[in-house]
């Protein structure tokens, strides 16, 4: 077997990847949109009065911040079967990076929300403003500016833990390489091109998230150094 | 993780050097290492650097990828950490006619512990759960093994539950609870009762 880089081994399997990488970025927007509405479900949690389902809702987002995505990922794909759910794995690793990311997400609402000071409650108090009307028109348009940064960042997280999917075989970026790799037995084309798709992708992601926190800074009449 | 640990200092050190070659080196590992998924940096390690004549056992290509990553991630917040420190004391320790070396070893390292030992915390618990990835190069470690089971048995439910749970108690119970102490003990020591 020839060692070294072959770029017309390259050029020949870049196709395959392309189509592959449309498959992680689907994955990612996919599972992004479930966790931000899980994150929301979350929040709603912890915000209700009844102090059970408060405690209930803080073990559960613990439990699943502190264990890996990837046996959470085996444990929906092994496990539901068992109970006579068979879904697809397309699905499961959906629902799973949706509640693993959806957790992060509650905790950025969170601390958007908590980010919006006292004084802009008590004032909407004192005007008689509804609960309704002070979130929608008061403290949401304040909260937002402060949680884009923190969504923008699980983002990128996502995207780069999508490879994850491709043990329970979905078929994305990773899981193009693998079995590039493994049918021409090179795996150092196909694997160094993974690397560089991600970072083509992800670098200007974070810088675009980076400019979004300056902008947001500015707009609320901070100065960031 | 006492890889991860050395190399976050060391690169977010070099990170704010004031020499252009070593800011570029440290901010080259840090996007690439930041960039790229870990997955795929485990694979790099583990399949591809054979080709280039360097062969890893899994298990070291599993810690030297985990500790290149979160070293990378480390970085960061040692930079932040830093950049925290307040100007005054750079000044004052220049003003006493510290050396570099001295200014950074006794001044500014012992200030940064209490700022970023809350997400340096948060990085460990990532860390811990990473760990789990290096069970795809075949490292035997309880996500490997839980598989194993579960490929004879076919209890799903009860092994995949028992790691989760596992990995679940480990983090909650004595990671957690170990850093939090580590937080008190670093802001006791520069003078301030908690953050």
């Amino acid at each position: 077997m020839e060692m070294g880089w072959r770029w017309d081994f390259t050029i020949e399997i870049l196709p395959q990847m392309a189509i592959a990488t449309l498959n992680t970025i689907l994955a990612a927007g996919v599972g992004y949109a479930i966790a931000l509405v899980v994150g929301l479900f979350f929040l709603l949690g912890q915000r209700t009065p009844f102090k059970i389902i408060n405690w209930l809702n803080r073990e559960i987002v613990e439990f699943i911040r502190s264990t890996p995505l990837l046996i959470q990922l085996f444990f929906v794909y092994f496990v539901l079967p068992q109970f006579g759910i068979t879904l697809s794995a397309w699905i499961c690793g959906m629902i799973t990076i949706g509640l693993h990311f959806g957790t992060y997400l509650s905790e950025v609402y969170r601390g958007a929300l908590e980010g919006v000071s006292k004084t802009q409650w008590e004032a909407c108090r004192a005007l008689n403003f509804s609960t309704l009307y002070t979130y929608r028109r008061i403290v949401l348009p304040q909260a937002f500016p402060i949680a884009i940064p923190g969504m923008g960042n699980y983002l990128v997280g996502i995207f780069k833990d999508t490879p994850l999917l491709s043990t329970i075989g979905v078929a994305e970026l990773f899981h193009a390489a693998t079995a590039v790799g493994g049918y021409n037995y090179r795996y150092l084309e196909p694997y160094t091109l993974v690397g560089i798709i991600f970072l083509t992708l992800s670098i200007p992601a974070a810088m675009w998230v980076r400019k979004l926190e300056n902008d947001v800074n500015k707009a609320q009449g901070k100065i960031k150094k | 993780m006492i890889l991860y640990v050395i190399i976050s200092m060391i690169f977010g050190l070099m990170r704010l050097s004031k020499n252009l070659a070593i800011q570029g080196i440290a901010t080259v590992y840090i996007e690439f290492f930041r960039g790229t998924s870990l997955l795929v940096q485990l694979f790099w390690a583990y399949y591809v650097l054979p080709f280039f004549g360097i062969s890893l056992e899994a298990f070291t290509a599993g810690v030297v990828a985990l500790g290149l990553n979160f070293g990378a991630y480390g970085a960061e917040i040692v930079r932040a950490g830093i950049l925290a420190v307040p100007k005054g004391q750079w000044e004052a320790a220049h003003a006493l006619n510290f050396t570099p070396s001295k200014r950074i070893k006794r001044i500014i390292i012992p200030q940064i512990f209490p700022i970023i030992l809350p997400p340096a915390a948060n990085l460990t618990v990532e860390l811990l759960k990473a760990t789990a990835l290096v069970a795809l190069v075949t490292v035997v470690d309880l996500t490997f093994e839980a598989k194993q089971i579960n490929s004879i048995t076919w209890l799903s439910a009860q092994c995949f539950g028992t790691a989760l749970l596992i990995y679940y108690i480990i983090a909650r119970f004595a990671l957690v609870p170990f850093l939090r102490w580590l937080e008190v003990l670093a802001a006791r020591k520069v003078g301030k009762e908690r953050i």
